[in-house]
């Protein structure tokens, strides 16, 4: 692989992870925010609060998987090698 | 790749080869999957064997698992329409999770293939996305099949102006389910797999733990996802949401 590909894919990579992580950590952050402050004001529901929370946790997380797979891509099966 | 320790190896993208014809199967993917399948057919042959009015043991357990798939399908789909589905959603949801925890739970690193290493099925793409065409494929003929030809009224339904956007809806769906579950398993795999080259012993527990939770959970996702698609083609967008909700 021609270094200046190689420099470029692993510099781009680690930014497509870093970056991608960013956003979902703040609404991930805010999400659990709110669930604490739901369950604080409604104690019975926490059952409910926290299956919801959990499965859009997960949606969240999966922004920074598509980086992830981005960062994967350009590590294991670079186009450009 | 790198083989600092004979005792584990970080391998991605090499794959056991098998032709057929002119197509390149990824052997190792079939294999993890057809023991997968054999599985879930065997527990559901052995929980349906000798069915009691009172369930115990292992029927007791895959009625729980019915329950469970059966609640998803109607929150999603409504009360009205889910029956049908549940077989479908039923199938995602099962085979899934079982394909992630096997790749989690079983030690298949211990049996050497020639080229490429036994997984999860779910951490190849081609798995992921051929679940996910197929999920595509079901909405599509729940909706045709449920309204007709005023099915593809969904494209122009709240202004005509926006359908190139329903249209790209329609492969922007596929794409995330299938990447979704892709990236999850991939990353959970290599999270465990870089821990165990660092230190191999007892440090990489808490990761793997948290792997089978993310595991189950994507099942989970993918399979409310899906019902969610389905509910939603059978209902259409403008006059959705009396079922449930």
């Amino acid at each position: 692989m021609d270094p200046i590909v190689a420099g470029a894919s692993v510099l781009a990579a680690a930014l497509a992870v870093g970056l991608a992580a960013i956003g979902p950590g703040i609404g991930q952050g805010n999400a659990a925010g709110q669930a604490v402050e739901g369950i604080a004001r409604q104690p019975e529901a926490e059952g409910k609060i926290r299956g919801t929370l959990l499965l859009s946790l997960a949606f969240m997380e999966a922004l920074t998987i598509y980086g992830l797979v981005v960062a994967l891509v350009l590590l294991f099966a670079n186009p450009f090698s | 790749m790198f083989y600092p320790l004979t005792l584990a190896k970080l391998e991605v993208g090499q794959h056991l080869y098998w032709q057929i014809g002119n197509l390149k199967l990824h052997g190792q993917v079939f294999l993890t999957s057809w023991f997968v399948i054999g599985l879930l057919v065997l527990v559901s042959f052995l929980a349906s064997r000798n069915i009691q009015r009172i369930p115990s043991g292992i029927q007791n357990v895959m009625e729980y698992a019915l329950e469970f798939i059966r609640d998803l399908a109607k929150n999603q789909i409504g009360e009205k329409e889910y029956r049908p589905w549940i077989p479908f959603v039923g199938t995602l949801f099962l085979f899934i999770f079982v394909s992630n925890w096997s790749g989690a739970l079983v030690p298949w690193k211990l049996i050497h293939l020639p080229a490429g290493e036994l997984a999860a099925p779910t951490n190849d793409i081609n798995t992921t996305v051929a679940l996910a065409l197929l999920t595509s494929l079901a909405y599509f003929y729940a909706g045709f099949s449920k309204r007709g030809l005023s099915y593809f009224a969904k494209y122009i339904e709240p202004t005509p102006i926006l359908l190139p956007i329903n249209i790209l809806e329609d492969f922007t769906k596929p794409l995330s389910l299938s990447f979704r579950l892709f990236g999850n398993i991939l990353a959970d795999e290599l999270v465990v797999a870089v821990l165990v080259l660092l230190v191999p012993l007892f440090v990489p527990l808490p990761v793997m733990i948290l792997g089978l939770f993310t595991s189950a959970i994507q099942a989970l996702i993918f399979a409310t996802l899906a019902a969610a698609y389905i509910g939603e083609a059978i209902e259409g967008h403008g006059h959705g949401g009396e079922e449930h909700e």
